[in-house]
């Protein structure tokens, strides 16, 4: 069990350093979450209620989150290190969930910008908006690596993924918007959380078929 | 032949036997063609999903041209049903798109989803992975569609209030008959449809590996 | 250790490889050639285990962690220092002693010096040699090199092949199409056409 949980560990600690070397992915998202939500501003009627101001600010994160997806394999395809990786004899899933746990930490060094940001410009951040955001990102990272590690195989791969993860993620803007606004936030959190239970194991389980050849 | 015949059978007893409606009228007729074709379709997609979990226990490659034709079919049966939806909103209340129809909402965010299973098989080279990586898929769908008819049921009460109400068909005996009928019919259509087209693309495969053969 | 037969590798309409039947025992040597373009990369991959045969049998009595590949990429993270990534294939290899062993490598193939420096600093030679030292790191029983000296420099040259000469029991396949160099220690070859 630790061989397994180390190997994780170490796979994301090495997207971690990569990233900490290069600085390529986190600042465009921190960019781009800001930006974003700047046009919103431009978008949305004077008098816009907070259904409104929720809904875009679940947009832009789905949209950060996909600038993230996109890079997660595709210098791994690109350079061959995902060879590498899958020559290796640990667990392809381990493969899975270590990039899984990259993910998760870039997009939570973009919420740490985004959600203060929107509490700036529109509304306040309750911890029911928090808790949606923190059970949203288990999903999107869970089922955008293993969609990513597919559309990383294909030509057209900038295209492929946000048309491959959109019609997944409507479930949790669903779930996200509803903590947010509504009375009873309780059910939608549940519902994510449910939507992550399935969706993870799935993506846990079927990765080792997506990423060999 | 078989499906022509249930096709036809089934269509004029919608037309001509079933009572009407008491509320609706002659427009509740489209249900006849609406739900069969709605439900084929999911059916379809079950069958693509069933076919990609053989393809990947077993890894049978004929798998896979199975769980793509069913997906085919699935889609073909889901924009019809899109389609059938919206006359029918637009007879029953006037409008081409009603979000509340919950069944039409769900259909769309499954289309959304199928269509792009077709853009990444095009944009997958063909070979053992593609028809993994779409098997995969495939089973994520059939996973979606109960996770999405929560989410939508969820959204019910958040973004659009219910403002039409529609009772489910109260089916007579005579309702319930032609209903089904139809319903065979449907499906009857759909495996004709799939057997053909797989039987096709199955020549298509032979004629291409007799053609390396020789080259 | 590896026995094929009736292999082969299609990549959509392209047929790659086809036809191929081999056995390698234990210890073996085995030389494989061939002009660009044949399958000899691909004949490799098939052993890794990085592609799966679309046709005939293949058997290779060893696991995945006992296999060292080099192939045309040397497979090793840019942005990682030498030191770093032999780390983490030390660790996902569960190479017992791993800092040692990977000290020893770095010294033998001349990277001790580069040890912290970042491999995207590397020059094409050194990048080689570092792949070669991945390649090594877990003791492999089955080695597959492809072209292991096209990137080379002399001086890794001169480390590789007393590498190779002293094979301590290990199963060689090793693709060239140069193959004067390493001709004399085969014990079998293989011709793709």
């Amino acid at each position: 069990m630790t061989g397994y949980f180390g190997d994780v560990a170490a796979l994301a600690r090495k997207d971690l350093l990569v990233e900490l070397r290069t600085r390529d992915t986190v600042p465009a998202m921190l960019l781009f979450v800001v930006a974003a939500l700047v046009v919103f501003h431009f978008a949305l009627p004077a008098e816009s209620s907070r259904l409104a101001a929720s809904g875009m600010l679940w947009i832009a994160l789905l949209f950060t989150a996909l600038l993230a997806l996109v890079r997660a394999f595709v210098g791994e395809r690109d350079q061959g290190t995902l060879d590498g990786l899958i020559l290796a004899p640990c667990d392809r899933s381990a493969i899975w969930l270590g990039k899984t746990l990259s993910v998760l930490a870039f997009l939570l060094f973009a919420e740490a910008v985004a959600l203060p940001a929107f509490a700036l410009f529109y509304e306040n951040v309750t911890w029911e908006l928090v808790a949606g955001v923190a059970l949203a990102n288990v999903g999107i990272a869970a089922v955008g690596t293993l969609l990513g590690a597919m559309a990383a195989a294909a030509r057209a791969r900038e295209l492929l993924l946000p048309l491959l993860f959109l019609p997944v993620a409507i479930p949790l803007v669903v779930g996200g918007v509803g903590a947010t606004v509504d009375d009873d936030p309780g059910r939608y959190l549940a519902f994510l959380a449910l939507y992550d239970l399935i969706f993870a194991i799935l993506s846990w389980a079927s990765f080792e078929y997506v990423v060999t050849e | 032949m078989t499906a022509a015949a249930l096709l036809v059978a089934g269509l004029s007893l919608a037309i001509f036997w079933a009572p009407e409606d008491a509320d609706q009228g002659i427009s509740q007729k489209i249900f006849y063609v609406h739900v069969p074709v709605a439900l084929t379709s999911y059916a379809a997609f079950f069958w693509a999903a069933w076919k990609a979990l053989r393809l990947l226990w077993k890894g049978d490659e004929r798998n896979d041209l199975e769980s793509y034709t069913a997906v085919h079919m699935g889609v073909i049966f889901g924009v019809l049903t899109l389609v059938t939806g919206s006359i029918w909103a637009k007879v029953s209340w006037g409008q081409w798109w009603v979000w509340s129809e919950q069944q039409l909402t769900l259909f769309l965010i499954l289309f959304l989803f199928y269509s792009a299973y077709f853009m990444l098989r095009y944009s997958t080279d063909p070979g053992p992975r593609r028809a993994r990586t779409s098997a995969v898929y495939a089973l994520f769908g059939v996973a979606l569609i109960p996770v999405s008819f929560m989410a939508i049921r969820l959204a019910e009460g958040l973004i659009h209030p219910v403002v039409f109400k529609r009772d489910g068909p109260d089916m007579e005996g005579s309702m319930f008959l032609t209903f089904c009928v139809c319903l065979a019919a449907m499906l009857a259509l759909a495996g004709a449809l799939y057997l053909i087209e797989l039987s096709g693309k199955r020549a298509d495969a032979s004629l291409r590996a007799l053609r390396e053969r020789l080259a | 250790m590896i026995s094929a037969s009736g292999l082969g590798r299609r990549f959509g309409e392209r047929r790659v490889l086809s036809g191929v039947d081999f056995g390698l025992e234990r210890g073996g040597f085995l030389l494989v050639t061939g002009p660009n373009g044949s399958g000899k990369t691909t004949l490799l991959r098939l052993l890794a285990g990085l592609l799966a045969p679309t046709e005939g049998a293949l058997e290779i009595q060893t696991d995945r962690g006992r296999i060292g590949f080099l192939g045309h990429e040397p497979l090793v993270y840019r942005e990682l220092t030498a030191l770093e990534n032999l780390d983490l294939f030390g660790r996902l290899y569960r190479v017992p002693e791993r800092r040692e062993r990977t000290g020893m490598l770095l010294e033998r193939f001349g990277l001790w010096d580069a040890r912290g420096e970042v491999a995207s600093t590397f020059s094409r030679g050194m990048l080689q040699r570092l792949a070669i030292c991945r390649t090594l790191l877990h003791d492999p029983e089955l080695l597959l090199l492809d072209e292991p000296f096209s990137a080379l420099d002399a001086h890794g040259t001169e480390l590789l092949q007393a590498e190779l000469a002293d094979a301590a029991g290990r199963t060689l396949v090793v693709a060239s199409h140069q193959p004067e160099r390493i001709d004399p220690h085969a014990t079998q070859r293989l011709a793709l056409a």
